[in-house]
């Protein structure tokens, strides 16, 4: 059930210290003026509450860069598969765009054939989430694709009311590591009413970001696949695949084999890859079906904002605008969904 | 917490029965899995082939399911893999992944004339359904098969070429790009085979697999021919790297080749980019 209690912010120093003594928290910790990286806390004053997204979205908990998935020994014919299991882990400070990058993660990996390594590493995880009330920086692009506010994939969900957050439940695991704590009290209506305000200012303050509409998004990439945007874009991308290494949503991988320096043992490791790198779509036989950096970057697009609403009902794009943030060839989501939507009018 | 669910990356150690070397860079494999175990494929569905060590390759199957106990490979040297597995010999292990995908659906294929079209490598997976469809030959109405390849020494399946030509109602037309010395053979691009063929396309079945380049201009014959665009089944090559529809590399629009393919029929795919 969905309820609301209250965490003081004179206890949220001792509310992450007592959680940290159970099992591992992460949350996003200051990295320079406008960096931010989930890492390892066992203190509330190393968290940094700010709304701008980290460097690197949460995916890096479920789906580590680097994970080992079998073990083989050359010396016999066996491989042993490696379904590890991470240690128990609370992920604190979850925007809401990365709440539903986790969510489509999880539809992506919880589609048959399943992903054990993936849901055995999510099983282990506690999601609490973090509003922003304000917004993060101009790349944000989240109240166009409708994830400004808490929509589920989080166990517990704090909102900044001020001298207290407000926490609402999303599980029952949440639940009780709420109150396994001991730090929480249920919302009196003064304290209702504050997240009401903090709703209703959100209201002015979110605006859509972009100049196509969400239920048009689909229809525009569709009818604009020879456009010369992509042209244009293929022209400036450095191919360095920044943009979906640190896409909420982007999990393609490779699968590798390691040897031991004996020769004999080793192991298969998958790793992040993408659509971005040249080799990513080619063949043995030497033909690359994505040879030009234009038509990969329209990969990446289409593969945000019409593949996977034929297969999974939504769009990947969370808005969280870490793919132009990051760019150094300054390609924008915003400019391209733009210029994309004129010509589809035309 | 233990993990519920096995991984779809569960390698199995195959044992090879027997090589032979067939061309310069294609040798043959035959592969069996433990306690002889079926592999239980479709014509036309690959596997994931392990080398320790070396990594995973998409391979197709080049025998029938019909062929119990054992199943077979003819493999290309072309990368890491497969160079590793053209070193290999009997009674070596390899790892076997699978069979993924959608092979040719042969359920829909019965009652049909089969007009099948392989071009260099594509020959490989195509051997697998001609075995099938031989092996079940009063199912089928009359069959066409066309193999091109590049030059005399590259032609596979040469011995079972000729037998398959001998069968009742079959019809087998070889052509090689190149002749050589004492190749008495037809010299010529496929697709100049291709008018010639008696059809009735309402009830043909057009079967093609080769490389991208093939497939454009083969296609465009059979659509000169009037075989309906759902009736022409292509076999897409990509690189998988999982086989289980995640990795993304043999993504063709929304389809993951390793899921909904690597059979198609050309209806599905006509209307997108990067398919061929």
């Amino acid at each position: 059930m969905n309820h609301y209690m209250v965490l003081k912010k004179k206890d949220f120093n001792a509310f992450i210290e007592k959680l940290s003594k159970k099992m591992k928290v992460a949350a996003p910790v200051r990295k320079g003026v406008k960096n931010f990286a989930f890492e390892e806390v066992t203190r509330g004053d190393a968290i940094s509450r700010v709304s701008l997204p980290t460097i690197l979205p949460p995916k890096k908990y479920f789906m580590p860069q680097r994970e080992t998935i079998q073990t083989f020994d050359r010396a016999v014919p066996r491989w042993n598969s490696v379904v590890s299991e991470n240690d128990a882990i609370v992920i604190f400070g979850v925007h809401t765009c990365d709440l539903s990058g986790i969510q489509f993660l999880n539809a992506v990996m919880g589609t048959p054939p399943k992903d054990a390594n993936y849901l055995a590493r999510k099983a282990n995880i506690t999601v609490i989430g973090l509003e922003c009330n304000d917004y993060c920086d101009a790349y944000a692009s989240c109240k166009a694709m409708k994830t400004h506010l808490p929509s589920g994939g989080y166990d517990l969900f704090f909102t900044d009311i001020g001298d207290a957050f407000m926490v609402q439940t999303g599980s029952a695991a949440g639940e009780t590591l709420a109150q396994e704590t001991g730090f929480f009290t249920t919302a009196d209506t003064g304290e209702q009413k504050k997240l009401g305000n903090i709703r209703k200012k959100k209201e002015k303050i979110f605006k859509d970001e972009i100049s196509v509409k969400y239920a048009n998004l689909r229809t525009v990439f569709e009818k604009t696949v020879q456009s010369e945007v992509w042209e244009d874009i293929g022209s400036r991308c450095v191919a360095c695949g920044n943009c979906t290494n640190v896409c909420p949503t982007c999990y393609c991988f490779d699968i590798q084999d390691e040897i031991d320096l004996n020769l004999r043992t080793g192991r298969r490791v998958r790793v992040w890859d993408g659509c971005q790198n040249e080799e990513f779509a080619k063949v043995a036989g030497g033909e690359n079906f994505r040879r030009k950096r234009g038509q990969r970057q329209r990969h990446r697009y289409m593969r945000k904002f019409a593949y996977p609403m034929e297969k999974y009902g939504t769009y990947a794009c969370t808005g969280c605008g870490r793919c132009t943030r990051t760019c150094m060839a300054k390609i924008s989501l915003k400019e391209t969904i733009h210029a994309l939507g004129e010509e589809a009018k035309s | 917490m233990t993990a519920l669910l096995e991984s779809p990356y569960e390698v199995m150690a195959g044992k090879i029965l027997k090589t032979r070397q067939w061309t310069d860079l294609e040798k043959y494999f035959e592969v069996e899995l433990p306690g002889r175990k079926d592999l239980g494929h479709e014509p036309g569905q690959f596997v994931m082939i392990s080398v320790p060590g070396v990594g995973e390759a998409p391979i197709s199957v080049s025998s029938s399911p019909t062929r119990k106990g054992s199943f077979e490979f003819v493999i290309r040297k072309a990368g890491g893999v497969t160079g590793m597995l053209h070193t290999m010999k009997e009674g070596d292990s390899v790892g076997i992944r699978g069979p993924f995908g959608h092979g040719f659906p042969t359920q829909r294929l019965e009652g049909y004339d089969l007009l099948m079209i392989g071009g260099g490598c594509g020959n490989i997976p195509l051997h697998s359904l001609i075995t099938f469809v031989l092996d079940n030959r009063s199912k089928f109405g009359k069959v066409d098969i066309l193999v091109g390849c590049k030059t005399p020494e590259t032609v596979l399946f040469a011995e079972e070429l000729k037998d398959w030509a001998k069968r009742p109602n079959v019809r087998l037309d070889l052509t090689v790009d190149r002749g050589g010395p004492g190749w008495q053979g037809k010299v010529g691009l496929i697709t100049k085979l291709i008018p010639g063929i008696p059809t009735d396309p309402q009830r043909t079945c057009a079967v093609v697999v080769g490389p991208p380049i093939m497939y454009k201009f083969v296609i465009q014959e059979l659509l000169k021919k009037e075989i309906p665009d759902d009736q022409i089944l292509v076999s897409m090559e990509r690189h998988m790297k999982c086989g289980v529809g995640k990795c993304g590399h043999c993504q063709i629009a929304q389809y993951y080749c390793c899921r909904e393919g690597p059979v198609f029929t050309f209806k599905e795919i006509r209307h997108f980019y990067e398919a061929i």
